[in-house]
């Protein structure tokens, strides 16, 4: 497959400067170029970086996209969102296993292609999408399923495919401050500039901006700690790692408003004194690496970026994009650092924290990448007129990603202190029975609270809106959500790793028709332990999905629970599907009397 | 030491220095806290959990806690020790633990901590996972069955070593550790029985072929006396000089 010199192996480390700490840009180029990293690439790698071959492995291994083994020349990931589902993901699935003779997670016997699933892809306003090669594909139908199979089936390359199946649709419903503004690249570069880093932090103060990612730190504060922090360098990090299931507000952000963000950034540098900055990108929006590229050249052409930053001496500051290879935990911020430096995205042990021990342990300002379009515009206009839109605490707008059963599904922006109810009728939701704010470790509202308000005082968020409708089971969006955990878990502290395991089987338990009264208690004991002890959000929040619904809709699941109090977890009749597949039966008579028919 | 550096574990008075965490101190001054994954030798990196406790009424690792003059620690009560119960289930129902027929039986921190703890049941389904073993090399067993994923052997091996012979690889419930050759067996790497490797495993995962029940079952070391006792035995325990480790998790 490689024949060109970007494919030549010592090309991609040479690009890299052969540098270890790039390790997951090399891995995740040589994984693009082969398909797979095989055995003796990753030993020709340990030699050339000077680091052991388990280390690669190791790192390799923790992202979904990287594979160690031939994975098939048509890698296919169907997006698990809870959203795809509800769009029929798990149908189109099926039909195209059955149409290449496949099962799903295996590679076909020629090597030809492989079908998985993969957690939310960020485009659950036009799925259900896919992943092809790491090229996602959107609004798919039985009809384009079908035409992905035959030209998956007549081996044609992926740049032959119809253009129409990779667009991308951007679907702006409702604009504000930050989708509706024009403001042109570097005008609030150059004010700040003349004014200086410490102005720029003082106004970014004042306008009690709030990190956009969803804990809401004050970013002034985190600003200032970064730039009085003792550190040979200062860096600024973007976390575009975006993958809270129901979220895609920074893939339209960087879609459309590119240079506000990279603008954010570099009047971060000024404020925190860096000259270095990266963008983390989200593996699933590699299709935005090359145009994102493009404005950084310009921005450079412009002066913008690169040395002596609109001819102010000394003012030096330059951006670079490194792709995830998915890996949600990589979101977390200590985590995405691991990852910046070419390891395993595990999350670190805090304090310290990366404001003052960041990227290289060098003090680090990492924000999202709303809060850097926000900060922008809050030194546009100015402080004042900044705090007085949104709420007291909560200023400013919020890009809200509006996803699931509503014809209007999309990006809407508002001022902070909207309601659930306006958005739900804004979006021309009806009959609605819940809404997920801000992802599976969010909440889950019922009816009864759709008055409460999107802000930190009431309901913070990072942006994810998704609806169910008085069609769906509630009981089954859970378990999707604690499937994802389980996926997601990094694996380093014992509650999470084998606590999301645990809950998983124990919601498949009860989805089988096995649960009874104690699996909920369980859940219940389960919360109290990765609550209190594991080592990150993941872990402390895996259990919200089932508590949130629970507390609402427990008719869910007590319609499914076995009246017994207690009923053990083998399944008898489960233990027979292995001979149900051998011998390709799967009637009556295959099954254990009255059971999972 | 300064005796102004002071905190409070159950009531008693700890002194500290500067730079030790909770555990350290804890463990100097003779106050026992379980642990699974930490050792003296090596930076605290917490990844089991087990010495969870509260400081000023949150929950944290106190391995990796850094002391602090005035904190109030809580550490030997019921709501703690039934957490680290549950730990010590998990770690069962992960792997493929079966004591009776384990070489590391009565010297291992796993069981060992469970019969202190009082975990009397599974408690939880066993996820068998399917971990082949791997006795290539001519003097070293690895049954990874066993494993719980502490890094101990990866932080040996890296930190004083030097020869990087095991890792983890891939994420999640499916996270487990393999040993630096491409052929994957341990025969094909560098370790030798004299490496620091080979001495801190806590279960029964890196043994010494040829010398298998050697000390009779009922003899040995955790069927004399709890762990609980024997921890501080080794104490005062120094912290290391530290210094980053590329290949643990979690630590900065």
């Amino acid at each position: 497959m490689a024949t060109d010199d970007l494919c030549l192996l010592e090309q991609i480390v040479a690009r890299h400067d052969n540098d270890a700490s790039k390790l997951l840009q090399i891995l995740r180029e040589v994984q693009e170029c082969f398909g797979y990293i095989a055995p003796a690439v990753v030993s020709s790698l340990a030699t050339t970086l000077a680091i052991p071959r388990a280390r690669i492995e190791s790192v390799a291994s923790f992202y979904s996209f990287l594979h160690l083994t031939p994975h098939g020349e048509y890698r296919v990931l169907f997006s698990d969102n809870i959203t795809d589902r509800m769009l029929g993901s798990q149908d189109l699935m099926a039909q195209m296993c059955q149409q290449l003779w496949l099962q799903p997670g295996k590679v076909s016997e020629d090597g030809l292609v492989s079908i998985g699933t993969t957690s939310c892809t960020g485009m659950c306003d036009q799925g259900p999408a896919l992943l092809v090669n790491g090229r996602a594909i959107t609004r798919l139908t039985h009809q384009r399923v079908m035409e992905i199979g035959q030209l998956i089936r007549n081996r044609t390359p992926l740049a032959d495919w119809p253009a129409d199946f990779f667009r991308i649709e951007n679907n702006v419903r409702r604009s504000d401050l930050v989708l509706g503004s024009t403001l042109l690249p570097g005008v609030v570069l150059r004010i700040a500039q003349v004014l200086g880093g410490q102005h720029v932090i003082d106004t970014v103060k004042a306008s009690g901006l709030r990190g956009r990612g969803g804990a809401g730190f004050p970013t002034g504060l985190k600003w200032e700690g970064c730039r009085n922090a003792e550190g040979a360098e200062h860096y600024v990090v973007c976390n575009a790692d975006e993958g809270e299931p129901g979220t895609f507000k920074d893939r339209v952000l960087l879609n459309l408003q590119p240079d506000l963000v990279f603008e954010g950034m570099t009047l971060c540098a000024l404020a925190v004194g860096a000259k270095k900055g990266f963008l983390y990108l989200r593996g699933e929006y590699r299709f935005l690496l090359e145009p994102l590229q493009a404005v950084l050249l310009r921005r450079r052409d412009d002066n913008l970026l690169g040395k002596n930053i609109l001819g102010f001496h000394g003012f030096d500051f330059d951006i670079e994009i490194h792709l995830g290879a998915g890996a949600y935990i990589c979101g977390e911020e200590s985590a995405l650092i691991e990852s910046l430096e070419g390891k395993r995205g595990v999350p670190r042990n805090r304090p310290p924290f990366p404001v003052t021990h960041g990227y290289l342990q060098q003090p680090t300002a990492v924000d999202n990448v709303e809060t850097f379009c926000q900060a922008v515009l809050a030194l546009h206009i100015g402080a004042a007129k900044y705090r007085a839109i949104g709420t007291e605490k909560s200023s400013g707008t919020k890009l809200i990603s509006v996803s699931g059963d509503c014809p209007r599904p999309g990006i809407y922006e508002y001022p902070f202190g909207v309601s659930v109810r306006e958005v739900l009728q804004d979006c021309g939701a009806v009959n609605t029975r819940a809404v997920q704010i801000s992802g599976p470790a969010g909440v889950c509202l019922g009816e009864s609270e759709f008055g409460r308000k999107l802000g930190f005082e009431d309901l913070p968020t990072a942006g994810a809106f998704m609806v169910f409708d008085d069609s769906r089971d509630m009981f089954e969006v859970a378990r999707n959500f604690v499937h994802f955990f389980a996926h997601e878990s990094c694996g380093f502290c014992t509650p999470c790793r084998v606590g999301t395991s645990i809950l998983k089987q124990t919601m498949d338990k009860i989805a089988a028709g096995h649960g009874t009264r104690y699996d909920l208690i369980e859940v219940e004991n389960l919360d109290r332990v990765l609550q209190t002890t594991s080592h990150c959000g993941l872990g402390r929040s895996a259990c919200n999905p089932v508590l949130h619904t629970l507390k609402h809709f427990r008719p869910a699941y007590e319609n499914k629970l076995k009246s017994l109090d207690f009923e053990p977890a083998f399944d008898l009749d489960g233990a027979l599907a292995r001979a149900r597949q051998m011998t390709g039966r799967d009637d009556a008579g295959a099954h254990l009397k009255g059971e999972g028919i | 030491m300064n005796s102004s550096l002071t905190f409070q574990l159950d009531g008693a008075t700890i002194p500290f220095a500067d730079g030790q965490t909770v555990m350290q101190a804890a463990l100097a001054a003779g106050h026992y806290i379980p642990h699974l994954c930490y050792h003296p030798e090596f930076k605290p990196h917490g990844s089991c959990k087990l010495c969870t406790v509260k400081v000023n009424g949150r929950t944290t690792a106190s391995c990796t806690m850094p002391a602090e003059a005035g904190l109030n620690v809580e550490s030997e009560i019921e709501e703690l020790n039934a957490l680290r119960r549950t730990l010590v289930q998990m770690l069962f129902a992960e792997g493929n633990h079966f004591c009776p027929s384990c070489e590391k039986s009565g010297n291992c921190l796993l069981q060992a901590l469970g019969y202190d703890l009082e975990v009397h049941s599974a408690g939880f389904r066993h996820l068998f996972p399917d971990r082949p073993l791997d006795a290539s090399h001519p003097d070293i067993l690895l049954d990874f069955n066993r494993c719980i994923l502490c890094e101990l052997c990866v932080r040996a091996s890296g930190e004083v070593d030097g020869k990087n012979v095991f890792a983890l690889s891939g994420r999640g419930i499916t996270k487990h550790l393999i040993v630096n050759a491409e052929s994957g067996l341990l025969k094909d790497t560098n370790i030798a029985l004299s490496d620091k490797a080979m001495q801190v495993c806590p279960v029964g995962v890196i043994l010494k072929k040829r010398v298998g029940f050697s000390v009779p079952i009922g003899e040995r070391r955790y069927d004399q006396r709890p762990i609980s006792a024997q921890a501080l035995d080794d104490a005062p325990r120094q912290s290391d000089a530290g210094g980053s480790c590329a290949a643990c998790e979690g630590t900065p």
